[in-house]
């Protein structure tokens, strides 16, 4: 019986790499088996198992709460979101971090241009660099 | 007898500075492992989505995704990563150093500059520039999670989305290893060109539900998976630097120390010799 290269992998780890006889996973237009030599795809998933069928007829299961199924010929990849994710969610994190910065700009009164800033940092990586200068020199 | 009290003094301060230096730079040491672990952990991942926007690349999609065009816009924006504490060396300026310079590049051109910054120190450098701070992230710890960056990504995203940004660059200092960590400055938006078009078969994937949602959802992906990527690399250069600077803190502290004490037991040698000829002295005018 043939056999397809699959891959799961999260952000944080990898999860499963390995030779399988198939792969079964719900898709958010359905559930999907994906045997070998399957036409490529790219898909959604949603949040379920990834259910993965080997040539011994044994199968191993993993949860995912969401995430992307890619297929190549010979290649089945699963990209597993570590995080519940939904619009709402994004969106408040996104309307969070632009408070962060505004509440950051109220308390500053000047702001200076960059070539002024590009000296200033200028100024302290010479300062540093000089510092380990001076000390490789003193330990001789 | 008060022989040099200042430099007893003195001394003492500089051992207590040793015992700081040395305990941050044992800390260090000791997170540089975990934060390794980390960034290694998170490879495989980035390196599948690579794989996998590199397939698309391939294909002929019959839907042309905004992230994957070069927009009409004269703004510009970075991401920056940085560290949230101190006491790292030259890390922070750097970096900083090499993304102003490349920023007044496109100052020149006439673009205007949008920034995020991701930790304190990035922050409160950006806040008083006239650059554009549009979202800040602080306080990510020792363990970053995707979770938190997600907003600060959308951010840009979105404005690239709605054709107000031409570019967008991920700022952050690349972990070579533990003696050298790179500043570097990639581009993120639109996806860097690949080198060959002509690719013979003309295929395409099948999308479930349709190209769109797919490409969405898959390109904001591989964006964040770029910057979770990058904060790692950030957080195991920030270790390793503060572990070298904390070093030759230390190490100066005991050349400090060690100066002193030479002076100190010069000058009581001193005071003894005298009191002995004073004593001398002394004695034979009686």
């Amino acid at each position: 019986m043939a056999t397809i290269q699959c891959d799961i992998v999260s952000a944080e780890k990898a999860i499963y790499s390995g030779e399988v006889a198939m792969v079964v996973a719900s898709g958010v237009a359905g559930e999907l088996g994906i045997a070998p030599r399957h036409a490529p795809l790219i898909t959604q998933l949603k949040p379920g198992e990834v259910r993965v069928l080997f040539e011994d007829g044994t199968e191993q299961d993993f949860y995912v709460s969401g995430g992307i199924l890619e297929v190549q010929p010979h290649l089945v990849s699963v990209l597993a979101d570590t995080a519940v994710r939904a619009d709402d969610i994004d969106e408040a994190a996104a309307i969070q971090a632009k408070e962060e910065a505004e509440r950051l700009l109220k308390d500053t009164d000047k702001r200076q241009d960059l070539a002024r800033v590009q000296a200033d940092l200028a100024k302290a990586v010479a300062q540093i660099q000089a510092i380990t200068r001076l000390k490789k020199q003193l330990k001789r | 007898m008060a022989v040099g009290s200042e430099i007893v003094t003195k001394i003492k301060s500089v051992k207590s500075t040793r015992k700081v230096t040395t305990a941050l730079e044992m800390v260090s040491a000791s997170k540089i492992k975990k934060a390794q672990d980390q960034m290694n952990a998170s490879r495989p991942y980035t390196h599948k989505i690579k794989q996998m926007i590199g397939h698309l690349a391939k294909a002929r999609p019959e839907y042309k995704h905004p992230f994957m065009m070069e927009q009409e816009a004269n703004r510009v924006g970075y991401i920056i990563l940085s560290t949230d504490r101190g006491l790292c060396g030259g890390l922070n300026s750097n970096l900083f150093k090499n993304a102003v310079i490349h920023m007044r590049e496109w100052e020149q051109k006439g673009s205007e500059i949008d920034v995020v910054t991701v930790g304190n120190k990035a922050s409160s450098t950006f806040k008083s520039t006239n650059v554009n701070l549009k979202a800040n992230i602080s306080s990510l710890g020792d363990n970053p999670e995707l979770t938190k960056l997600i907003g600060v990504v959308k951010v840009m995203l979105d404005a690239f989305e709605n054709g107000e940004l031409s570019h967008l660059y991920l700022v952050f200092n690349d972990f070579i290893n533990t003696m050298s960590q790179k500043p570097t400055i990639d581009q993120l938006l639109p996806l860097p060109a690949t080198e060959e078009e002509a690719i013979s078969d003309n295929w395409d994937y099948l999308y479930e539900p349709d190209a769109k949602d797919v490409l969405d959802h898959l390109l904001t992906r591989y964006v964040e998976s770029l910057v979770y990527q990058g904060v790692l690399e950030n957080l195991a250069s920030e270790h390793a630097a503060r572990m070298v600077a904390m070093k030759s803190a230390s190490d100066n502290a005991s050349d400090l120390i060690k100066d002193l004490q030479l002076i100190y037991n010069k000058a009581r040698q001193a005071a003894i010799t005298q009191e002995i000829s004073e004593i001398v002295g002394g004695a034979a005018a009686v």
